[in-house]
C-alpha cells in the first residue's frame, strides 16, 4: 500500500490520527496532517483505509493493497 | 436501496460493498451532479479558490466500480413500507429489501423573498455557484447575510475575503450562540467585526425592497434600512422528510430511529435526516455535521448486514472563518459550564471544556487542533467535571493535561 496525503485539501480534523496514529500525525502549528509512514505494514492497512474513509476533506489516498 | 446520494448515502453504498455485500444496490439522488463534498461550498467554492471538480466524492470510474444502479437527478416522492417500494418523481417506483434514508435537509426560506433575483439560499453546488456569480457581478456589491449560524458566518467571511461590503443580521445577540453558547459566540462576533462585517444582531428582517424583480435592500425589525444587492438567507434547515408523509415511519425532528439507526423493519436512516438516541450522551440527537454523515452511514451499513450495534459517537464539527479554525467534539448545551484547558480566550489559541450534569460533554478548540484532539478523550471518558473545573489547578496547564491523557 502506498499512502498519499494531500495537505492542500487537509482541514486539520485529526481524524486520520485517531484512526491510525502510527501512520499519521498533525503539524503542531496548524494541525495539517503529516504522513509518518507512506508504506505502512499490512496489519495497519485497515486502519489506513478507515482514516481515508472518515477524512472529511478527502485528503488521503491509499493506493494498492 | 439508498435514497440520498450525498456523503451519507454514498458512504452507505461504499461501505456495504467494502464489507462484502454483493447483491443489488440502488443509489438515488435528487441532484444532477455526481456526489460531492459540501463543506467547501461556503468556503473555497464560494470564495472562488476552488472549482467544482475538486470536491467530487468519487471519480466516475470509482462510481462505476460500485456496481450500483445510480439514479441521479431523480427524487423520491413516496414510500410504501408494506410493499417495500419507493415512488420516484416520474411516477415509477422501485422495490427494495432494505432501505436506507439519507435525504439530508432542506434550507429554510424567508417568506416573500425568494422570487427576487439576488436572494440566495446556500445548500447545493448549484446554489453556491449562483451565489458566487452574483458576488462577482460587480466589485462594489453590497451583501446582506441573514442568519449568523455556521453557514451565514462562513458566507460572510467568504464575501469579506472578496473585499465586499457585508452586513450580517441575526435575531440573537451574538453569532453562533446556539452552537457555542454566549462566551465563545461573543468571540465569533468580535472576529467578524474585526474583519469588517457590519453586525446587526438582535434584529430580524421586516421586508425586502426591489426594483424590476431584483432585490435592492431590506428593512430590519428595528426600523433600519439597508441597501443590498445580494442577500444570503442562512436561517437553518429542516429534515427532508416530506416524501415520507403517510409512510407509517415515525417522523419528528427527522426520521426517528432507535439507537442502531433503524426506523422500522428493513428501514434505516443516516446523516442529517436521522434522529436517533445516542447512548453515549443518553439523549436523542440529529446532527448536520460532515463527519457524522460518514460515521453514521458506516454504522448503518454494518447494521444492515446484521451487526446490530448502537451508534454512539462523540460528534465532531468544525468551521473556518477568516484566520479562525474552530473545531469541536461532543455536545454544547446552552446551560453548560465552561473551563479553559489550554491557552487563553483572548489569546487566539485555546481549548475550552463544556460541563453539563457533572461531566465533560464537549471540548472546543480555537486554532488549537493538536491540543483539541488530545483533549477529546475527556468527552470519550465522560470525565467528571470536577476534574477540570472551575479553574484548573496551576499544574494542569493544557500541556500537562495533554501529556497525561495522550
Amino acid at each position: 500500500m502506498q499512502v498519499t496525503v494531500h495537505q492542500d485539501k487537509c482541514v486539520a480534523s485529526g481524524q486520520c490520527v485517531l484512526a491510525a496514529q502510527d501512520v499519521f500525525d498533525q503539524r503542531d502549528e496548524d494541525g495539517v496532517a503529516v504522513l509518518l509512514d507512506e508504506r505502512p505494514p499490512t496489519e495497519l492497512h485497515d486502519d489506513v483505509r478507515q482514516a481515508a474513509a472518515v477524512c472529511p476533506a478527502l485528503a488521503i489516498t491509499p493506493a494498492g493493497s | 436501496m439508498v435514497v440520498g446520494a450525498s456523503v451519507a448515502g454514498l458512504t452507505t453504498a461504499v461501505t456495504l460493498r467494502t464489507l462484502g455485500y454483493d447483491g443489488r444496490l440502488t443509489l438515488i439522488g435528487d441532484e444532477p451532479h455526481t456526489p460531492y463534498n459540501r463543506p467547501p461550498l461556503s468556503k473555497q467554492i464560494l470564495a472562488g479558490t476552488w472549482e467544482p471538480d475538486r470536491i467530487k466524492l468519487r471519480t466516475d470510474e470509482e462510481l462505476s466500480d460500485l456496481d450500483a444502479r445510480l439514479l441521479f437527478g431523480r427524487s423520491a416522492t413516496g414510500l410504501d413500507t408494506a410493499t417495500r417500494r419507493v415512488t420516484l418523481d416520474g411516477g415509477d417506483s422501485v422495490g427494495y429489501d432494505t432501505l436506507v434514508i439519507a435525504t439530508g435537509v432542506t434550507p429554510n426560506s424567508l417568506p416573500g423573498a425568494h422570487h427576487l433575483a439576488g436572494v440566495h439560499l446556500l445548500r447545493t453546488l448549484d446554489d453556491a455557484l449562483a451565489l458566487r456569480a452574483d458576488l462577482r457581478h460587480r466589485p462594489d456589491v453590497r451583501v446582506a447575510v441573514v442568519g449568523a449560524g455556521f453557514l451565514g458566518s462562513e458566507a460572510a467571511a467568504a464575501a469579506r475575503r472578496m473585499k465586499l461590503d457585508v452586513t450580517m443580521i441575526d435575531p440573537r445577540p451574538v453569532p453562533m450562540r446556539r452552537q457555542f453558547g454566549d462566551r465563545i459566540a461573543a468571540l465569533v462576533g468580535r472576529l467578524h467585526k474585526k474583519n469588517g462585517v457590519s453586525m446587526r444582531c438582535g434584529t430580524g428582517v421586516r421586508r425586502f425592497f426591489e426594483s424590476g424583480g431584483r432585490v435592492t435592500g431590506l428593512e430590519l425589525t428595528d426600523g433600519t434600512l439597508l441597501g443590498a444587492d445580494v442577500v444570503v438567507v442562512a436561517i437553518g434547515s429542516v429534515p427532508a422528510i416530506g416524501w415520507l408523509a403517510g409512510s407509517g415511519l415515525e417522523l419528528g425532528n427527522g426520521v426517528e430511529c432507535d439507537p442502531t439507526c433503524r426506523a422500522a423493519p428493513g428501514v434505516y436512516a443516516a446523516g442529517d435526516v436521522a434522529s436517533w438516541h445516542n447512548d453515549h450522551f443518553g439523549c436523542r440527537m440529529r446532527l448536520e455535521h460532515r463527519l457524522n454523515a460518514t460515521e453514521q452511514a458506516q454504522a448503518v451499513a454494518r447494521n444492515v448486514l446484521g451487526e446490530n450495534r448502537p451508534f454512539a459517537p462523540v460528534p465532531y464539527f468544525w468551521t473556518d472563518q477568516y484566520d479562525a479554525h474552530i473545531q469541536a467534539y461532543g455536545i454544547f448545551p446552552a446551560d453548560a459550564e465552561l473551563a479553559v484547558l489550554h491557552g487563553e480566550l483572548e489569546g487566539g489559541h485555546f481549548v475550552v471544556a463544556y460541563g453539563h450534569a457533572g461531566r465533560v460533554v464537549g471540548v472546543l478548540g480555537w486554532n488549537s487542533p493538536c491540543e483539541l484532539r488530545r483533549l477529546r478523550q475527556l468527552v470519550v471518558d465522560r470525565a467528571p467535571w470536577a476534574s477540570v473545573a472551575p479553574t484548573p489547578p496551576a499544574v494542569w496547564t493544557g500541556r500537562h493535561l495533554s501529556a497525561s491523557i495522550r
